[in-house]
Formats: C-alpha cells, structure tokens, sequence
C-alpha cells in the first residue's frame, strides 16, 4: 500500500467517524498488544475524536506472566543448572526479587521453540527448560513440537500460556467500562470468531477482529462505532487477509491434544476461570514444576506503589502511576507492564 | 564506537551509580542507556582534548586534534559481532569500514588504521584468514593502510571467538559537526534504513531472507557530497539507528527536526522481519549509510549526487526550530515524538 494512499484512506475513515455524530464518551479497547503499539506508533489516539478512548488491555503475554513462573524459572537455572529459554521481551519480566536478565548464567533468549529442540539435540548432556508464555498463537507451537517429538529426553516447560476471550469477560463481569473490543488478530487467526459471539450476543459488546496496520486498526474502530451507533452489537473480521471465521482447526486440534484449560493467574488481574492451558497426563513428562519436583509459591506479583493492576485491566493510565518514568523505566522495570515492547506502560513510555 | 557519544537526553531518571550498578548487555546497545555510560565515563577523564582540537568534550565520530595547522582527525571502535559472517559483510570488513566511516564523517580524508585481534583460544586459523582477507580487501579498495597491529589469545570461554579493534586517522578536508544544524536545513539519508541490522536478526533468528548488510565505506561518496559546500551535519546511523541518530544532532544542534515517515526508505523486507521480531527498523543499525543535514539551497543538489552512488538517497524531514526533539509525521498523518531506542533491541513474542 502506498503510503499516499494510506493518509488518504485515514482521513476518509476519520471523516465517516465523524459523520457518524457520536457525541458520548465510548471507551474502546484494544486487547492485544500489537494494537497497543500500533496506535502508538502511528499516533492513532492523536487523531481520533475527543471522546473517542482507546484503552489498553490484557494481551500483552508478558505483562499477565506471574511472577511466581519467573521465580520458578530464576531458581532452575540457579539451583538445577538447567538451561531456561525465554522469548527476549520476557528477559527482563521481573520475579519476586529479581528477572531471568539478572541470573547472570543458564539463562537463552530464543525466537521460537524449534530453537530450543535445535539446542536439545546439538546438547544431549544439557537439560532444556522453556518458559511457556504467550496466547492461543504460541501455544499451537508448543503443541506441535511436543507432538512431534515424544521422545526428547532433555526439554520441558514452564506451562504458562493463556486463553484471551476467557480473560474479556472477566474484565465485563468485573465492571470494567468497555465500550467495546478490537479483537487480538493473530490470536483469531487461531480461534476464529466464535469465541467472541458470547461477549458480542449476552454482554452486548461490538467485536471487531482487527488486522495490525495502523488503516486496520482505524478501520476497526470505525466498524465498532458503526455498531454502537446503530444499537447492535456482533463480531466482525476487519482482517479478512488473515483471519476466517472459523478460525485454524489444525492448529487448535493440535492445541486440544497437548493442552487441557485451567484455571490460571493472571499477573495484576487475580484468577480467571479457564483461562490458562496445563499439559494433559500424557505430557507431564515435559511438566517442568512435576519433572523437578519444585512448587510455584506464593510470589510478590505487584509490588507496593504499583499502578500495572489496574492499567492492565484499563482502569488507569501508566501516565497516572507515580513510578512511571521515574523508579520504573525500561532500563530496570519495576511492574510487569513496563517489560514488553507491547506493554501499556512500555508503549507510553517511548512513544509518550 | 565513538559515533554514538553524545550527552544524555534528560527524558527519564536513570540512576546509573557506577559505585554499585553492574554493566548489562544494554549499556553498549547505541540507546540512551550507553549515552548514560559514556557521559559518565568523560565526566572521570580529566583531559578531553587537545589544544584546539575537539575532543570527549563535545562526543563526536571522531575527535579532531591540531598538529601544526594541520587537522588529523583520530577515532577508534572495537567489533563484536553474531555470526561473524554475515550476509553482505563479515566481522573483518565491519572492523574497516567502521572506522572509516566514523573519519569521513567528520569531514576528513581516511589515511592509516591500526588492527588488534583479540582471539579466543580455540578459533579456527581458516576463519581468521577469511577475516584478515576480508580487512586486506577493504583497506585497498579505500586506499587506507594498516601501520600497525597487536594480537592477543583469550582462553577459552573467555571471549567469543573473536573481537578486533581499529584505530584509525585522516586529515580533515571539510569543517562539519553534529552541533552545526540549523533551522531551514534538510534531513537527508544516504540509502536504505536498517538494512544491517535486520540482516543479522534475520540471520541469528533463522529467517530466509534475501537481505543483506549494507555493510561499505562511504568515504569516497561522503568526500564527493562534501565537496558541495552545502553539509552542516554527517553522521552515520549505527547502534541506535536512524532514530538515534538523529536524536544525538538535535539535542547538540538544540534544534527540532520533523521526519516524515512515507519518505524515509525502508525495504519491504527489513520492514517485514522488523514487523515479525516487533523491532522498529528505525531502530536498527546501518553500517554503510550516513545521515546528511544539508543547507536547503544545496539539499537538492546534494541528493542528485547521492543518487548516482545508492538511488535510494531521499530527503526525509526538516530541521526546525526547537530544543533538541525529534518528531514523527506518521503514514497516517498523525505526530508523535520519534524517540532513540532505550537499549539492546529484544525480538518479541508473538
């Protein structure tokens, strides 16, 4: 797309915004954090109607990883000299007391797990330990290669991935105030459309499933307005190009087959029933908390003075924490949404 | 690598305490958490200069030191690099053109370097021989020679692999300095953005790419475009990137400058693999372009000149009046600060 063409497709789309004359406050978020970072980088907000609000919230995997997962992961590689792959924007994740960047040894930062089966076999006398984070697009991964290779010996994983329609509901029974969604794209291209017809039929809430350019994300938001100005409330796929309706069966069938959901902690938030993914019996064996006989423990998940709790869940701005800026910056991060490139408090943090 | 010294930007607290802080992997990323340390390094250093030279006073690619009215300008860099061979270039190559680069930006003609090998115990004498080719090829084609050279052997584990450090000299033909932009003037760059960068994030990560580093001397085109009159400001984006990079001129100019994001050239592909790893190809480094700030009745000239050498040259944004920002005018229309990157660069997850 030329980039001509795109400022003239803004300002249409911003035009039909307007046309639609909505005059109260509506209250959008973006659940995932690629689109946080897209409107921030393309200055999205900037350019929006006043009442217009975009709001931040759950889908950045790192910010929801608890720190009991990180301080689990700091104590194998200290304690059992197992080596710990992690994705880079979970290097920094603080645990308790400190994150896997401060271990100082044992500690591998990998792109995607076909890595870590690489390093598996280059080093049979090595144990092998994956921090498992992520949403429904990095889990059809692990599946996969847990399918397709039963009998590595030396590698197992920190299951810590999670489930996103579980955790938007838990913010609308919980008295968030959304207006409506704009759907993760990578993670529908997975699910499909589905799992948001709950949320759009019973809560009445307009889901748009949204592509990660920033004319996606504008066209998004043009669609859920469009629904709001009309009293209806539906899912919707902006990001055709990717995203069918019933969503990749392989990859979920593959997904079923690994994982079972479970009740899980999301950092900041507190348990969301179903929300999470344990490894079927079948595959405890690559369980690593089962396999090293070690339990998760109570940990410090957000530390005193901390606003991330309620910024994840959109109920404040990182520019209304007094850290921001100042005890916690992405040099040491001091919550858990200062970490991630995808991160609220990350994203306002460069792109202020 | 002297090219990305500069004063800190005063955006966050960052409390580097060197009584008690430990060095990490991001101090020497090109961010503003590298600025911290190097500012705190030059505050210790008594001497910073020679007379009327310029030197760690003012954090420039080069310092420049008067000898009987003769300007030399003296820089070095020492190279790491993962992998070593990389599509477009190799750790040797880097280790010449770097320097290079960091004389003819300072307006100077590059004469002699020094090479020292820091080896690992273990390395492969074939590798070093493909390095040391490597240096050979690139010294004749700038017509640069090497005076002298010292090697040592690390045990093993000790280092990684291989680290090589250059000094180099040139005598300076054109008076530019990264605190000489003004308002009025032209933001221009040499080529494409982040070619460098991406390429070895392609590379370390597995990606089949066709990308390449952009990895060369830009002495003889930096010199031509020199002869022009028209330059203020030549900097090459390194660590940092372009955004960096024209961080660093702002703040010391104490000018704005408004970078428009549809003409700063950016392949598709390094656009596509920054958009997997969710790492800003403004962020990412280029090692044979540089940054050119142009005075504007020149800026047209200078860019059909740039053109004949990479026809990817643009002009990208204007200099402004203002206290040291850089903004963003997005492909959407919209402004947003375009800040220098924190520090390493970390792929991200999904």
């Amino acid at each position: 797309m030329s980039s001509c063409k795109e400022k003239d497709m803004a300002r249409d789309i911003l035009r039909d915004i307007k046309k639609l004359g909505i005059k109260k406050e509506v209250r959008i978020m973006e659940v995932c954090g690629t689109h946080t970072q897209t409107i921030a980088r393309y200055g999205i907000k900037n350019i929006l109607p006043e009442n217009i609000k975009l709001i931040s919230g759950p889908g950045c995997p790192v910010c929801v990883t608890p720190a009991s997962h990180v301080d689990l992961a700091i104590k194998l590689a200290e304690e059992e000299d197992v080596i710990i792959t992690t994705y880079g924007d979970a290097y920094k994740l603080p645990g308790s007391e400190k994150s896997l960047a401060e271990v100082g040894k044992n500690v591998k930062i990998v792109y995607s797990v076909d890595e870590v089966i690489e390093m598996c076999r280059a080093q049979r006398d090595k144990e092998f330990v994956h921090l498992s984070i992520g949403f429904e697009t990095t889990a059809p991964a692990i599946a996969s290669v847990l399918l397709k290779n039963p009998e590595l010996e030396n590698f197992s994983i920190i299951p810590s991935n999670k489930l996103i329609p579980p955790a938007m509901q838990y913010l609308i029974k919980n008295d968030c105030k959304i207006d409506g969604f704009i759907c993760p794209g990578h993670v529908s291209a997975i699910i499909g459309a589905k799992p948001y017809e709950r949320i759009a039929k019973v809560y009445e809430k307009p889901c748009v499933i949204s592509g990660f350019e920033a004319i996606d994300v504008l066209k998004s938001i043009l669609m859920i307005l469009n629904q709001i100005k009309n009293n209806i409330s539906k899912v919707e796929i902006e990001y055709k190009r990717l995203v069918k309706y019933e969503g990749n069966k392989i990859a979920r069938e593959k997904m079923d087959k690994v994982f079972k959901a479970s009740n899980a902690y999301w950092r900041g938030i507190g348990n969301i029933p179903s929300s999470g993914l344990k490894l079927r019996n079948r595959f405890k064996r690559f369980d690593a908390p089962k396999r090293y006989k070690i339990k998760l423990k109570d940990a410090k998940e957000i530390k005193p003075g901390c606003l991330c709790s309620k910024i994840i869940v959109g109920n404040a701005l990182p520019t209304q924490c007094k850290l921001f800026r100042k005890e916690c910056t992405p040099y040491k991060p001091y919550g858990p949404c200062m970490v991630s490139v995808e991160g609220a408090c990350n994203v306002a943090f460069r792109y202020g | 690598m002297a090219h990305v010294w500069s004063p800190l930007k005063v955006h966050a607290m960052l409390h580097l305490d060197m009584d008690k802080a430990k060095i990490s992997v991001s101090h020497g990323a090109g961010g503003r958490m590298m600025q911290e340390l190097i500012k705190e390094i030059a505050s210790i250093i008594e001497n910073k200069k020679t007379r009327d030279g310029r030197g760690i006073d003012v954090l420039e690619d080069a310092g420049i030191a008067n000898i009987n009215g003769t300007k030399i300008a003296f820089t070095t860099d020492s190279y790491t690099v993962d992998p070593i061979f990389f599509p477009g270039g190799s750790i040797g190559k880097l280790a010449v053109c770097g320097t290079i680069n960091d004389l003819a930006v300072m307006g100077a003609k590059p004469l002699a370097l020094t090479l020292a090998l820091v080896l690992e115990e273990g390395f492969p004498m074939a590798e070093l021989k493909k390095i040391v080719m490597d240096i050979n090829k690139e010294v004749k084609k700038a017509n640069v020679a090497i005076i002298s050279g010292d090697t040592k052997v690390m045990e093993k584990g000790k280092i990684d692999k291989i680290i090589i450090n250059t000094a180099g000299i040139g005598i300076v033909r054109y008076d530019v300095s990264d605190y000489y932009a003004r308002p009025g003037d032209k933001v221009m760059v040499s080529g494409s953005i982040g070619d460098h960068g991406m390429a070895l994030l392609a590379r370390r990560f597995k990606f089949e790419t066709k990308l390449k580093s952009d990895c060369s001397s830009i002495a003889s085109m930096a010199l031509s475009l020199l002869k022009t009159g028209g330059i203020r400001v030549m900097k090459d984006p390194t660590r940092g990137g372009l955004a960096a990079c024209l961080n660093e001129i702002a703040e010391k100019s104490k000018v704005d400058m408004v970078v428009y994001e549809d003409k700063v050239p950016i392949k598709e592909e390094v656009r596509s693999v920054g958009e997997v790893l969710g790492i800003d190809p403004m962020h990412t480094a280029c090692e044979g372009r540089c940054v050119i700030i142009a005075k504007e009745e020149k800026a047209e000239e200078i860019l059909n000149m740039a053109k004949r050498f990479d026809r990817n040259a643009s002009i990208i944004g204007d200099v402004v009046k203002g206290s040291g920002k850089v903004f963003i005018e997005t492909k959407i229309g919209s402004k947003r600060y375009l800040e220098s990157p924190i520090g390493e660069l970390y792929p991200r997850i999904c």
